[in-house]
């Protein structure tokens, strides 16, 4: 693999729409529950565990090449709220023009073709990835990181958090994004069924919420 | 001494032809308040304790009515040696055939440590209510660890898959303001059904701390969290009523 490529594609500037997306950190906000940097690495590390996990495991099973049509009903299944399942959709239909453009591949115009209303942004990433020449454990680490530096980033605006702050919040955890990473590429390995299903509960609820408000700054 | 303990159901449209209780898991026939068989789940010692392996299958045949309720909380408590404890439930329920299944709260009691897995699998026309309620700890106690995965499959497609973790032995996090945000329990009320195909139900809140949403598949689950077992049984009982209620109207005849 092409440690380059990973930085493309891990980059925070990626052209896939991902800065629209607080990951739920503006409803926390909003709730009371994020109020400094040590309530937004508790935010962060619950995150992670759960969807972090979660995604980043359908992620790496796409760039092993598993199925996209069963993937897209485990991510499915795996997403209760609509609210978070119509994000996933909108990233990933984000993610899938930016990747086609950056790097062509068959891989990604049969995805695109077989889902024209777009499939959760894991495992377009994971297809992403794979088409890039990266393998599981590289979409496993983009998505596992992307799980907290989203919410990161959205913090520092939503709460005028100092940005040195938030981004040791994520310095803090990198061993536990490695672990998660690593624990996601390994149990892609054991069949699509057997992903992960780690869930936070709190995030489903309060995406319904966020979701019906008339004015937000973040998309989700 | 750890237990290793299956006890099974199988219901059919006349009645029960297997109701097999096993070592800690004792399962009594109980009067139905509506159509088909009950059966209510009585635990005879409190159980499971570390390494204890207790397992219930159900399987309601085509066209059969059951619902499962249990006599009292199910309290996970440590035992002797430091392995955990398994509480694999599976239910299997076929075409035109229904599911009521309605234990109580689990209760993750300090020191203990629980892997519970329930796997439910439907028929294309099968129908399910299905409540799973966990409380973090007895009153005022700090909780034990427990993980709870929850897994659907419908005519062979995934419908739901969520797994809590929490707890001194999950991962961090659990606690804090994206998972469980200090709430101890926590709990979930799937209803699925055919009826749901052509009518989603329409996604809503249901406090601050609950809401209704409709599934990618014919099905609304009710997710809950609560600072205590009672309030918790409260939302989802509100819940169950109103959702039932909405469904008895469609499947009545007549009705727009």
């Amino acid at each position: 693999m092409s440690r380059a490529t990973l930085l493309v594609l891990a980059d925070g500037r990626f052209p896939a729409g991902g800065h629209a997306h607080s990951g739920g950190a503006e409803a926390a906000v909003r709730a009371g529950r994020i109020n400094d940097a040590a309530d937004l690495a508790a935010f962060c590390r619950g995150r992670l565990h759960t969807v972090g996990l979660t995604s980043a495991a359908l992620a790496a099973s796409a760039a092993l090449g598993n199925d996209p049509v069963e993937l897209d009903a485990a991510a499915d299944a795996r997403t209760p709220s609509p609210a978070l399942r119509a994000a996933a959709r909108r990233l990933g239909r984000q993610m899938m023009r930016a990747a086609r453009a950056t790097w062509p591949h068959p891989l990604l115009d049969a995805l695109a073709a077989r889902f024209p209303r777009g499939t959760h942004q894991p495992v377009v990433l994971g297809s992403a990835a794979r088409a890039a020449g990266l393998g599981a454990e590289d979409a496993a680490y983009c998505v596992a990181y992307e799980t907290i530096s989203g919410p990161a980033t959205a913090a520092v605006r939503l709460l005028s958090l100092d940005p040195f702050q938030a981004t040791a919040v994520l310095a803090r955890l990198a061993p536990e994004t490695d672990a998660v990473a690593a624990r996601a590429a390994a149990a892609a390995r054991d069949g699509v069924d057997a992903l992960p299903a780690a869930s936070a509960p709190l995030l489903e609820i309060t995406a319904e919420e966020h979701a019906a408000w008339p004015v937000r700054l973040f998309a989700s | 001494m750890s237990i290793d303990a299956t006890a099974r159901i199988v219901a059919d449209r006349t009645g029960l032809p297997v109701l097999a209780g096993d070592g800690p898991i004792a399962l009594r026939r109980t009067r139905a308040h509506g159509p088909g068989h009950r059966v209510t789940v009585v635990g005879a010692m409190s159980a499971p304790l570390g390494g204890d392996r207790l397992a219930i299958e159900a399987e309601v045949l085509d066209g059969a009515h059951l619902t499962v309720d249990s006599a009292a909380a199910t309290i996970a408590l440590p035992g002797h040696g430091a392995e955990h404890a398994t509480y694999c439930i599976t239910l299997d329920v076929g075409e035109d055939a229904e599911l009521h299944w309605l234990p109580d709260q689990l209760v993750a009691a300090r020191g203990s440590d629980l892997r519970m897995r329930t796997r439910v699998r439907l028929a294309p026309g099968a129908r399910l209510v299905l409540r799973e309620e966990q409380i973090l700890g007895r009153y005022g106690e700090e909780p034990g660890t427990l993980t709870a995965r929850l897994t659907v499959h419908r005519a062979g497609r995934p419908l739901l898959d969520t797994e809590l973790a929490c707890g001194p032995g999950a991962p961090g996090g659990w606690d804090g303001p994206a998972v469980l945000a200090g709430h101890r329990a926590v709990g979930q009320l799937l209803v699925v059904d055919p009826v749901y195909e052509d009518r989603p139900p329409e996604p809503r809140l249901l406090g601050p701390t609950a809401a209704l949403t409709p599934l990618a598949g014919p099905a609304a689950l009710v997710t809950a969290l609560a600072r205590d077992a009672l309030t918790l049984r409260r939302v989802l009982d509100r819940a169950r009523q109103d959702v039932l209620g909405g469904l008895h109207g469609a499947h009545s005849p007549g009705r727009p």
